[in-house]
């Protein structure tokens, strides 16, 4: 009798124990999305990797890099001049190993004709700062190469768990929510269109520091690592891989880190193309095409740019012109008036900021 | 007995030491107290209380404390 | 491995899993592996050190408790033959044999202890000599590794020597066994100081996997880790603001850190414990008690039986009994009495035992001069409070002070508090003069006002943070106040399950929420782990 009743007992706290632990569960992945960051309207470059998500398809173009990607290069424009149909997987100093899976990964959803990899995160060997690992890495669903990706990117003082449970990294943000935790608690606008983060502002480069000499310039091991793993993950999807060199003028861009490249290129009888020699063919003009004096270009520069690379393409590859297959017309003038209304809503704030 | 209950009145006057079976357990008595009994004892009875007898058992009440006094005296 | 790792938290659900799958018999073997693991993943090298130890007192162990057997039995067997005479001089004989075998084991293991801890304490000290002598010479400090938790395992290890040497346990003759004792990795680098009688019934014993049982484990471990991240990692820079710019924060700024201070240590130190037993409890094993609501007690000798309870027990049991009542004590006893009269030389072995006592704990703190006069000045008040009983008794007589009413006992509660505050100005300033001249400028500096307007908010707190430590220490007392008559786990578990599910539930989720822990926030030791 007594026996039956300590069962029962027991039974009661397992059950107890069982509900505590979904309910604790339930509150935690809310207070998760509470405090994650939103990256709105401050650093939106953080919502660029997952609004890949919303726009899974067969893009012909798969652009990887950093800013000077996503911050210089048009897919609309694209589009609109070229009937090509492009996204860009690019993030906030995305480092060589994190477009490497993000590439890989994103061969598990299409099978892109072209591969442009921006080729400025050659210079980093090493993992740089937490801040922008998980700009980059908080975006991505989760697969063996967001696991991939993680692993390569953490700093020493990382941890795998705190990107399994991200409340673990934000919880101390819980102290200084903004309007924009709540706002985007559900649900957000894109910040981008395929992957460009649009810039209006326009801030002459009138001063562009010497960049410092290094002692070494050359790549290092880990970053030749995962530039051959770019180019043999294209190859065996029968990918074209161009490399590329945004025409930023700062950080700077050293001839020796270029004459790497070129060799690296002739190599493997891949295209390189340093955009920083064909700024005149380009037509930029840096006191009024980048927003942050020599940096990164603004939406008139990328346009200008993308143009250029769109003449590249249609020349040195056998991409096909889409505007006439109807049903992709159709989505993709709609991005196209999307791109334009945000670029005219940006410059009237900027003017009415002004 | 009765030199260890006048001993005993001296360091805490106010116990009934001859029923009292919890001087230890209930904190009546502390170290300070013990050592200073100890001392005592040394004194009157000439027997030495080493550390190892320093047990709840043996100071708990007057009879278990001149149990012990008789046994050290014995050896 | 810090139990604020995540390290330690898988390798605790790691254990718990193997712990109850395997069956009940293996549970000390499961229980030695893991804790060697937990040993040597800190550094494999300590591992020669405690082994050693583990070696030398089981080898002692045994030998000892071997000729106490012999001695029982020759004396059996002889017991028609043998003179009273023969017995004592037979059994002298064996206590000589015994007493350098103990002697020598424990000058061994205190001696590891004192070369690791306290080298380069001598090597300061002589230098400092020699300088005043104006000698050119000067000794090089010696980079000695200090062993993970070598004060906590050496004093276990040796409390079970005594106590073999004394005849009141059995030796341990299985020496996994022993070696867990001396490992058993809860209590391995914080304490508390186990005594082998205490510990080892249910060390070794199988525990059968009680789901009751399991959660109040549980329950413990979550309450430790609010205290621990939450309060005192939270507080934390606070602290070391405070005592780190002591030439410009003084006055008021030094009760701050008084107050600061006494939350963290509290917090931190009694949260570690929490860990400690609860993770023991959830095994199915019982850790003796360390703390007993502190900072309620009366006075200073009520503290101390109070707070850090198995090193008090250990320091009275283990050196303050054997030192005052020894032989040459009790003779000085003699000696003070028919000098300086029966009133005052019945203090002295007391008293000569006491300062002996604090001199010993004061370095067992840390290896510096200012736990030296820490040691002291907690030694220093206990016998002045001794003194001035007859004081207080007078003084209550004359005002007619009711010794039980409420305010009497509050004052003498708030009384302990400072006093206990001040003392431990010595272990943060870490400079004895430093911490006397920051002591006297809360007499005598009034900017109270100008520190509660301006200066908190200087210190490496948010309005948050303050918001966070303030409601945290209304629950840490409320807590302590409830848990007078009945402890406050008995009192929820009696309640039903759904409240207890309800306040560990939340505790959790503030301790995810509000702790001071990951990136952003520097991962903090437990300030006892340092010892």
């Amino acid at each position: 009798m007594e026996e039956k009743e300590t069962k029962k007992f027991n039974i009661k706290l397992l059950i107890t124990v069982i509900i505590s632990l979904v309910v604790i569960t339930t509150i935690l992945a809310f207070l998760q999305r509470l405090v994650e960051p939103k990256y709105m309207d401050n650093s939106g470059e953080g919502s660029l990797i997952e609004e890949y998500y919303d726009n899974i398809e067969d893009h012909q173009i798969i652009i990887v890099g950093d800013c000077e990607v996503y911050e210089n290069l048009v897919p609309p424009v694209l589009w609109e001049d070229y009937g090509y149909t492009s996204y860009i997987r690019g993030s906030a100093q995305q480092l060589i190993w994190q477009s490497y899976y993000l590439l890989e990964e994103t061969y598990k959803y299409e099978n892109p004709d072209v591969v442009i990899f921006n080729v400025l995160s050659m210079q980093y060997n090493e993992p740089q700062k937490e801040a922008y690992n998980r700009m980059t890495l908080d975006g991505m669903k989760w697969s063996s190469s967001k696991v991939g990706a993680i692993k390569a990117s953490m700093m020493e003082d990382e941890q795998m768990i705190d990107y399994v449970f991200p409340i673990l990294r934000y919880h101390s943000r819980i102290t200084e929510l903004k309007k924009d935790d709540i706002t985007y608690f559900f649900d957000k606008p894109t910040v981008a269109d395929n992957g460009y983060y649009m810039q209006v502002g326009i801030v002459p480069a009138d001063y562009v520091p010497e960049g410092k000499p290094l002692g070494d310039y050359t790549f290092g091991d880990n970053a030749y690592y995962y530039l051959d793993a770019i180019r043999e993950i294209c190859e065996e999807h029968g990918s074209k891989l161009i490399l590329v060199k945004a025409p930023s003028l700062y950080p700077k861009w050293h001839d020796e880190w270029d004459a790497q490249m070129v060799d690296y290129a002739a190599k493997y009888n891949l295209d390189y193309i340093n955009f920083l020699e064909h700024t005149d063919e380009i037509g930029l003009d840096y006191n009024v095409d980048t927003y942050d004096a020599g940096l990164h270009l603004n939406v008139y520069g990328a346009e200008k740019l993308t143009r250029y690379l769109g003449e590249y393409l249609k020349e040195n590859t056998d991409l096909e012109d889409l505007r006439s297959n109807e049903a992709v017309a159709e989505e993709y003038n709609q991005k196209l008036l999307e791109y334009r209304e945000r670029l005219a809503k940006k410059e009237e704030e900027r003017d009415a900021g002004k | 007995m009765e030199d260890l209950i006048e001993i005993l009145e001296g360091i805490h006057p106010d116990v009934d030491y001859n029923t009292c079976e919890s001087l230890i357990d209930d904190g009546i008595l502390d170290s300070f107290d013990i050592v200073t009994l100890i001392s005592e004892i040394n004194q009157e009875f000439d027997v030495v209380i080493s550390a190892e007898h320093i047990v709840p058992e043996n100071f708990n009440s007057a009879k278990a404390l001149y149990e012990l006094i008789e046994r050290l005296e014995e050896e | 491995m810090l139990f604020t790792s995540y390290s330690f938290l898988f390798f605790l659900i790691l254990l718990f899993v193997i712990y109850y799958v395997f069956p009940s018999k293996a549970q000390w073997v499961i229980l030695l592996i893991a804790s060697l693991i937990f040993y040597a993943l800190n550094s494999p090298v300590y591992l020669i050190f405690i082994g050693i130890t583990i070696l030398t007192t089981y080898g002692a162990g045994i030998l000892l408790d071997n000729s106490f057997v012999k001695e029982k039995a020759y004396i059996k067997e002889h017991k028609e033959t043998l003179s009273k005479e023969e017995k004592k001089a037979y059994k002298r004989a064996n206590k000589t044999k015994r007493r350098w075998l103990f002697w020598s084991c424990l000058i061994f293991n205190f001696g590891i202890l004192a070369v690791t801890k306290y080298t380069n304490f001598g090597i300061s000290n002589i230098n400092g000599i020699m300088k005043m002598f104006h000698s050119g010479t000067e000794l090089q400090f010696v980079d000695l590794i200090i062993p993970l938790g070598i004060s906590f395992y050496t004093f276990q290890s040796m409390g079970y020597l005594i106590d073999v040497s004394r005849d009141s346990v059995k030796a341990q003759r299985n020496i996994g066994k022993l070696a867990l004792f001396v490992l058993f990795f809860p209590q391995l680098v914080q304490g508390p100081i186990s005594r082998y009688g205490d510990l080892s019934t249910s060390l070794y014993e199988a525990h059968p996997f009680d789901i009751n049982k399991f959660m109040r484990g549980i329950e413990r471990i979550i309450w430790g880790f609010f205290k621990k991240l939450v309060i005192a990692d939270r507080i934390l820079p606070a602290v070391n603001t405070l005592k780190d710019s002591y030439e410009t924060m003084d006055g008021f700024y030094v009760v701050l850190l008084g107050l600061f201070y006494a939350l963290e240590l509290y917090a931190d130190f009694t949260g570690g414990i929490d860990i400690t037993i609860g993770i023991a409890e959830a095994l199915g094993i019982k850790v003796k008690e360390n703390f007993i609501r502190p900072y309620f007690s009366k006075c200073i000798k009520e503290y101390w039986r109070r707070w850090h309870i198995s090193l008090g027990a250990y320091f009275t049991e283990y050196l303050f009994y054997p030192v005052s009542v020894c032989k040459p004590m009790l003779d000085i006893s003699k000696v003070a009495r028919k000098i300086l009269g029966e009133k005052i030389g019945k203090k002295v072995p007391v008293y000569l035992s006491t300062i002996i006592v604090w001199l010993i704990t004061g370095i067992w703190h840390g290896a510096a001069w200012n736990f030296v006069v820490w040691g002291l000045g907690n030694c220093f008040f206990i016998m002045l409070s001794e003194e001035l009983d007859p004081v207080y008794i007078w003084v209550k007589k004359k005002f007619k002070i009711n010794e039980s009413k409420y305010y009497y006992r509050a004052f003498q509660i708030i009384r302990t508090f400072i006093l206990m505050c001040s003392l431990r100005m010595f272990d943060l300033y870490r400079n004895v003069p430093v911490t006397f001249k920051m002591l006297g400028t809360t007499v005598y500096k009034w900017n109270i006002a100008s520190v509660l307007r301006e200066g908190i908010w200087n210190l490496g707190l948010t309005g948050v943070d303050y918001v966070i430590l303030i409601i945290g220490t209304i629950i840490l007392f409320s807590v302590s106040m409830m848990s007078r008559r009945e402890n406050m786990r008995d009192i929820i578990a009696k309640k039903g399950y759904v409240l207890r599910g309800v306040v560990y539930g939340v505790l959790f989720v503030c301790i995810i929420l509000f702790g001071a822990y990951g990136i952003g926030y520097d991962a903090s030791q437990f300030i006892y782990n340092q010892f």
